[in-house]
């Protein structure tokens, strides 16, 4: 018998074989065909991968599925709520965040789970908070413009 | 171009077709009016492009079609990798035609539907494609207002054009619809004559700041890049490497990885890989496979390869060479000569070479991460032996290139692969394998001997290049005896080589740009006024004073202990001029870059917010050749394998930046690599006015400030 874990995945309750050591990245892209989930490195520098576990911003590459089973996984697809953009992705769009657009979806993640813990975030918080997710494009004046706009409007 | 004098407006999202074939195409198309591109007649500018590399299309391809419906499909090879074309090519396009933006759909980087393009580099889209694709687009308008004259039963002169109606001046309620004249017809034009496109003056989407096409779909996880690609039964790839370049392979021992569940291995000539339905599942088989290698690496290191460089047999191209140097010099009252290096730095888009091949009947589908969506088809063919007609290459979004995806290895992996095993495989490389197959931006030695008289004036400027390319190489200095020599040899490189955003020009302005301060500082004179002194070309003037201007500067002799620094350059038909300020911790060597103003003429600008963009995305990713960047090896064996042990630029380090665009009525130039090429000397020399000490290595690492700092 193959051992099955449940676990909620943008909402809805999910259940697969478990795979020990599958990392959340690959079952997101493969078994769920969640692709908005990137692979920029796999050992955890660069954010591309990032995901909502309960409530906290995790690099997926990073985390095995046996230690995701009952948690709550939020990916980018499941950001955007009834066809409305998320404030963050709306202020991404209208502060011309990105470019190749690559590191996007973990950007906003991490920005999305920085904003749940604290949504006064300050510009100096933003840098510190950030940090670890990188863009080769050299957006980073523009995603940090974005995500202050939000944690001034508080829209989180 | 003040940013403020335009308004910001949302363009509507448009995300290339990637899912169509030929036959689905031309049906969905239907009817309408076809403009075709036929090769070596009116596009000079593409056939020169294409001459560069060979194939030529062996059918015609249509630019622009404007169907039944009115909606207008524009077909380029070009890809979309950030640079943001998506979004200005439609503009240009619906501002030419006359129709709203929101009826062009883009079709990009696909070889079965868009006419040839050698690939997406050297900030070429808009100045080189851009006047070829206008030139169809005012083909089609001159055909569908000859045929709205007829319709009417009037004269072209006395009809307007506007969002796609054609209507009489004085009488616009009779009027007619772009569609309604191609309705029920198939129109097919060739353009044999270059029809008059629009003047500066008659621009009402050009020169306007749109947002970027494609930001819903990126910021929604939507927007499909090569691996996010998925068929049934497809397979991920992982294939056995090298430990080093100049490693071969003599035998692999892959008995421990056939016997894990679901694993099918292919061996062919050098190609050993392990697939699985699983990526981790064949990443953990290539792990149980082990290689036996005979190594033939170079003896050289990232230390010592700048005398490897210089010792290495080259030859010795004049690029350019006027008065005579030797004279010069010996006239020159005071003379300085420098040499200068730089590392081998890593292109390291976020997304690594990526592909997904299948067969499909008797062709071969290409999904690629590539520049060059037409080369990978040329190459992918070779490999297969197979003519271009039967591969089909695909480009979808990249996630990054900077001329590291004009190198297609994964597409051709991809294609083997599943011609050997006729199914869909999927290629996918680690960073590890991006780091190691990566054709790095090359390490180079610049020599430069210059003479200055006393008053400030440049007499004389003896420049050579060492395996940097030519790119920039030119003085753009007024200097009456000079003379530019780029030296190049094949095989001096342990490793792969290539294009990494402005080419030989990133190394070559910082020479130039340093030595130049340095001149200024031996005469007494303030950079600023010494740099405007000495050049001629009043478009490099307009950009110092413009950046002069942006950033309030206040002249200074050298070292003038604020951390200022300037630099100016040349490229891809552009000027640029840089002024930083940065911080030097004296006792750590490290340096802080904390205020960097850019100003650029590019010619006339299409979309100002999207070249602003590149502008600011230039500098940020500058800073990292400048400070940090450099790849780590011996012989062929590459240290860097992930980004604990290659550092780019991160939040921390951005400046305060500010870009300015200088409002021209010329041609447009390049905008995707200019605001690039001064970032290292930009920095050089503020390190320079912050502490009296001049580098002569990029990367400026702390190891190396500390350094120039007790010499």
């Amino acid at each position: 018998m193959t051992e099955k874990i449940q676990f909620e995945l943008n909402g809805k309750k999910v259940e697969m074989p478990l795979e020990k050591g599958q990392a959340l990245l690959w079952a997101l892209r493969t078994n769920f065909n969640l692709t908005g989930t990137k692979y920029g490195c796999g050992e955890g520098y660069c954010g591309a991968c990032t995901v909502i576990m309960d409530g906290e911003a995790v690099r997926s590459c990073g985390i095995a599925m046996e230690d995701v089973a009952g948690k709550k996984i939020m990916t980018i697809e499941g950001l955007a709520q009834s066809g409305k953009l998320h404030p963050v992705q709306q202020a991404f769009v209208d502060h011309d965040a990105m470019q190749c657009g690559f590191c996007t979806p973990g950007m906003v993640m991490n920005a999305y789970g920085l904003l749940l813990k604290n949504p006064h975030l300050t510009r100096e918080q933003i840098i510190e908070g950030m940090e670890d997710n990188l863009c080769r494009c050299g957006a980073h004046k523009r995603i940090i413009e974005a995500i202050e706009s939000v944690a001034q409007t508080s829209a989180v | 171009m003040e940013k403020n004098k335009y308004y910001r407006d949302e363009l509507p999202e448009n995300n290339p077709v990637f899912e169509l074939d030929r036959r689905d195409f031309v049906k969905l198309l239907g009817g309408g009016l076809f403009i075709y591109f036929q090769l070596g007649s009116i596009l000079t500018g593409l056939a020169a492009e294409s001459e560069q590399r060979k194939s030529l299309p062996t059918d015609f391809n249509s630019f622009l079609h404007i169907g039944e419906d009115g909606k207008v499909t524009a077909m380029v090879g070009k890809i979309e990798m950030g640079q943001g074309i998506i979004t200005s090519f439609p503009q240009m396009i619906a501002d030419e035609l006359d129709v709203p933006l929101e009826s062009i759909k883009m079709v990009m980087g696909d070889t079965e539907l868009c006419p040839y393009d050698a690939g997406t580099w050297g900030s070429m889209s808009t100045r080189v494609l851009g006047p070829t694709l206008l030139a169809a687009v005012a083909e089609a308008r001159s055909v569908l207002l000859s045929l709205g004259a007829e319709y009417l039963q009037s004269s072209s002169e006395y009809l307007v054009i506007e969002n796609g109606v054609i209507a009489v001046r004085n009488n616009k309620s009779k009027n007619v619809g772009y569609g309604q004249l191609t309705k029920g017809q198939r129109i097919e034009k060739f353009m044999d004559v270059k029809p008059k496109t629009k003047d500066f003056s008659e621009y009402k989407l050009r020169g306007k700041s749109f947002r970027r096409a494609d930001a819903i779909a990126k910021v929604t996880g939507e927007a499909m890049y090569s691996g996010d690609f998925r068929m049934p039964g497809m397979m991920y790839a992982k294939i056995l490497r090298p430990p080093s370049h100049g490693a071969t392979l003599v035998s692999a021992d892959t008995s421990e990885a056939e016997k894990m569940d679901g694993i099918q291995v292919v061996r062919d000539k050098d190609l050993v890989a392990m697939l699985h339905l699983d990526p981790e599942k064949a990443e953990a088989a290539l792990a149980k496979v082990k290689g036996e290698y005979k190594f033939d690496e170079m003896k050289v290191d990232d230390k010592s390869v700048f005398k490897h460089m210089l010792e290495f047999p080259s030859e010795a191209r004049v690029v350019k060479s006027s008065g005579d140097v030797e004279t010069g010099k010996k006239n020159a009252e005071m003379v300085i000569e420098s040499e200068y290096h730089n590392s081998y730095v890593a292109h390291s888009p976020m997304e690594p070479h990526t592909a997904l091949a299948y067969p499909e009947g008797d062709k071969m589908i290409v999904r690629a991460s590539t520049q060059s969506p037409f080369g990978t088809q040329d190459g992918v063919a070779r490999e297969l032996g197979i003519g271009n007609e039967k591969v089909r290459v695909i480009a979808p979004f990249l996630g990054g290139g900077f001329g590291g995806k004009g190198s297609f290895l994964q597409a051709i992996e991809a294609a083997r692969l599943a011609k050997l095993t006729s199914k869909p495989i999927m290629v996918q490389w680690t960073r590890k394998e991006e780091f190691f197959n990566d054709n790095f931006r090359p390490a180079a030695v610049i020599k430069i001997t210059s003479g200055v008289n006393k008053s400030g004036k440049m007499t004389m400027w003896d420049y050579h290049e060492y395996f940097a390319g030519a790119r920039g190489s030119d003085t753009v200095y007024d200097v009456a005896d000079s003379k530019t020599t780029s030296h190049s040899a094949r095989d001096v490189h342990p490793f792969g080589t290539g294009a990494w955003r402005a080419p030989g020009n990133n190394t070559n302005t910082f020479a130039r740009e340093s030595q130049v301060d340095m001149m200024a500082a031996k005469v007494g004179a303030d950079p600023m006024d010494f740099r405007l002194k000495n050049l001629k070309d009043e478009r490099m003037l307009g950009v110092l004073k413009a950046v002069g201007d942006l950033f309030g500067y206040e002249p200074a002799k050298l070292p003038s202990g604020r951390g200022i620094g300037i630099a100016c350059g040349f490229d891809a038909g552009s000027y640029v001029a840089h002024i930083a300020e940065v911080k030097v911790d004296q006792k750590t060597g490290k340096v802080k870059v904390v205020r960097v103003a850019c100003a650029q003429d590019m010619g006339y600008c299409i979309n100002p917010e999207g070249s602003l963009i590149q502008m600011e995305g230039c500098i940020t990713m500058g800073m990292g050749y400048a400070l940090t960047e450099e790849v780590l090896f011996t012989g062929g064996d590459i240290h860097t394998a992930n980004y604990g042990t290659y550092q780019i630029p991160q939040f921390s380090w951005i400046p305060k930046i500010e870009t300015r665009i200088l409002e021209k009525n010329e041609a447009p130039q390049g905008g995707g690599e200019p605001g690039i090429i001064c970032m290292g000397a930009v920095i050089a020399n503020a390190i320079f006015d912050a502490t009296g000490a001049r580098l002569y290595q990029l990367p400026m690492t702390p190891e190396r400030v500390l350094e120039a700092i007790k010499k």
